[in-house]
């Protein structure tokens, strides 16, 4: 049986105030996934990173990084994790070099290894020219693509990745979707959380939900993108519409007069859909989802927690 | 963590810290020189001689050594509260607090990260100290191991301070409040012998009157105390200090929720 990458069984933590913010959540990542660790602002998603790299004290429970619990045997979970945190937490003042260097020498990675890793890292994530800059002088992108690079130095085969996108224009996301996909497919187990569902659904292959310091929902992207019901899509329509149509088995709603949207069954046909719009005079030039599938999900397994709570 | 390992890890803290002190030279090692050459000039030479002699020496030759403490003990200090402190504001301690870096490691990091700028203080004081006077070691060993041991201890002082910051002002109340008149009592400037009797006594209660007192014998050879005592005393606050400062790292007292 293969180690999980990630073992967490019955984590509690309750802050100093009596604020519960882990309720005794177990979860397993296995080595090669790529994990979307999902929850609404408070759910104890950071909680959850913060004990499992050693940032906050853990009240109960146990946590293990391929096999090696990270209270009896610290120094070699450590050495298999890389953590990039959702706040910037270098030394602004030190120079981009400097911060992964010194990162690879924190994990007793000799100078020239050290120095060879950097340039590899720097130059894989676009900051090799930047090297010589003081951390302050990066933009809020580089900034983030500074701190994957230091996360990386000592070659993790655990990555977490708290909000790595957060505040980054479209562009430079994506770019970064690509290198993660490129350290995933190379054997580097990936958590990663996110406000962003279109990443996470893009990405991971599976997912657990947090809400309320409770593990709402463990299991594959696929799995849970299954539970999907209905489908919201807007059609994008050529000539300008006074009302929606009518067409037996579909529920139309005009958007504007240019756009309608469709709710589709799961398993329902769309091919009857646009041949009654084509018989009735009705072009369609495109059609997208109305929101992300995950996104849907995501909000009716929060609020259907959160009234369990309130119950 | 391999023996190898830690070392690398340590010379990695060890360097950065150097580099800090070195970078900003502008805050760290001109101001000392410059107060204390007003120091050498305002005590040591105008108000110096009309003084006269102090334990067999000029007043000048008496003073120096004190100065030269002086300056040790409060850029030990300042330079780990101010490192170690700028770590946790800016949360750059967590890139050593997810690392497998063993504590005690961390902490003999910046504690001679702090050494390193208080002897290169000390020593810049002491060129300085040569235009207005000269200096003849009594005892080498005995010199060196002082001002090694004091800067230790105010390196570890300074590390406590770092952690229960709660802002910069925190970091400069105690050098203010606690560490300057402590040193201004501590011998530098006079003898205890000249005070009455009850404030010899309460001047004795004072940890840096026997560092000044020792490093002062290393150099000239007089002491208002015993040597041996004072060097015992220093040891015991070196372990008791470095063994509270690693309590603290590995409880995460003000360093993790």
């Amino acid at each position: 049986m293969t180690t999980p990458a990630l073992t967490i069984k019955n984590l509690a933590k309750t802050y100093g105030n009596g604020f519960q913010a882990l309720k005794g959540i177990s979860l397993d990542v296995q080595p090669g996934d790529f994990f979307a660790l999902l929850g609404p602002n408070g759910a104890g998603k950071s909680t959850t990173i913060g004990v499992i790299c050693s940032l906050v004290n853990k009240t109960g429970g146990e946590v293990s990084i391929f096999g090696h619990n990270i209270d009896t045997h610290f120094s070699a979970a450590k050495r298999m994790l890389g953590v990039v945190p959702q706040e910037f937490n270098f030394n602004q003042f030190e120079l981009v070099e400097d911060v992964v260097m010194n990162q690879a020498g924190y994990y007793g990675l000799p100078r020239a290894l050290a120095a060879e890793r950097t340039e590899k890292y720097l130059r894989k994530l676009g900051l090799w020219e930047k090297r010589r800059e003081a951390g302050r002088l990066l933009s809020g992108g580089m900034k983030r693509r500074l701190m994957i690079a230091r996360a990386l130095v000592h070659e993790p085969k655990l990555l977490i990745l708290d909000e790595p996108t957060a505040g980054v224009d479209i562009e430079l996301r994506r770019s970064m979707w690509e290198f993660l996909e490129e350290i995933n497919a190379a054997g580097t187990t990936i958590i990663l959380t996110t406000h962003y569902l279109e990443e996470a659904e893009s990405l991971c292959r599976n997912i657990a939900i947090i809400n309320q310091g409770e593990i709402v929902t463990n299991t594959s992207m696929r799995h849970l993108l299954a539970q999907l019901n209905k489908e919201n899509f807007v059609l994008d329509v050529q000539e300008t519409i006074i009302e929606a149509p009518t067409i037996q088995g579909y529920e139309l709603k005009m958007l504007d007069e240019h756009s309608l949207e469709v709710e589709v069954e799961k398993g329902q046909s769309l091919n009857g859909l646009f041949t009654e719009l084509s018989a009735a005079n009705v072009n369609i030039v495109s059609m997208r989802n109305k929101s992300n599938r995950l996104e849907e999900l995501f909000v009716s397994l929060v609020s259907n927690s959160n009234e369990g709570a309130a119950q | 963590m391999k023996p190898v390992e830690q070392w690398i890890s340590f010379c990695t803290i060890f360097r950065k810290e150097i580099r800090r002190f070195m970078r900003i030279w502008v805050q760290t090692l001109l101001p000392p020189a410059i107060t204390m050459a007003l120091y050498f000039v305002i005590f040591g030479t105008l108000i110096g001689s009309r003084i006269g002699e102090m334990g067999g020496f000029t007043y000048m030759q008496f003073v120096v050594p004190g100065l030269i403490m002086m300056s040790v003990l409060t850029n030990s200090y300042s330079n780990v509260v101010s490192s170690f402190y700028s770590a946790k504001f800016q949360h750059s301690i967590e890139e050593l607090q997810v690392s497998p870096t063993p504590n005690y490691v961390i902490l003999l990091g910046y504690m001679l990260g702090g050494v390193a700028r208080g002897l290169a203080v000390g020593f810049i004081v002491t060129l300085l100290s040569l235009f207005f006077t000269s200096l003849e070691i009594h005892s080498l060993a005995i010199t060196v191991s002082i001002v090694i041991l004091t800067s230790v201890v105010f390196a570890l002082a300074g590390f406590i301070n770092a952690v229960f910051a709660n802002s910069f002002d925190d970091i400069s109340i105690v050098p203010t409040f606690v560490l300057t008149p402590l040193t201004y009592l501590g011998g530098v400037f006079y003898s205890i012998n000249m005070l009455p009797e009850f404030w010899q006594g309460v001047s004795k209660l004072n940890p840096i009157l026997y560092m000044v007192n020792v490093f002062r014998y290393g150099v000239l050879g007089v002491s208002d105390i015993d040597v041996a005592w004072a060097f015992a005393g220093v040891g015991v606050f070196v372990v008791v200090l470095f063994s509270v400062c690693l309590y603290l790292l590995n409880s995460g007292t003000r360093l993790r929720a």
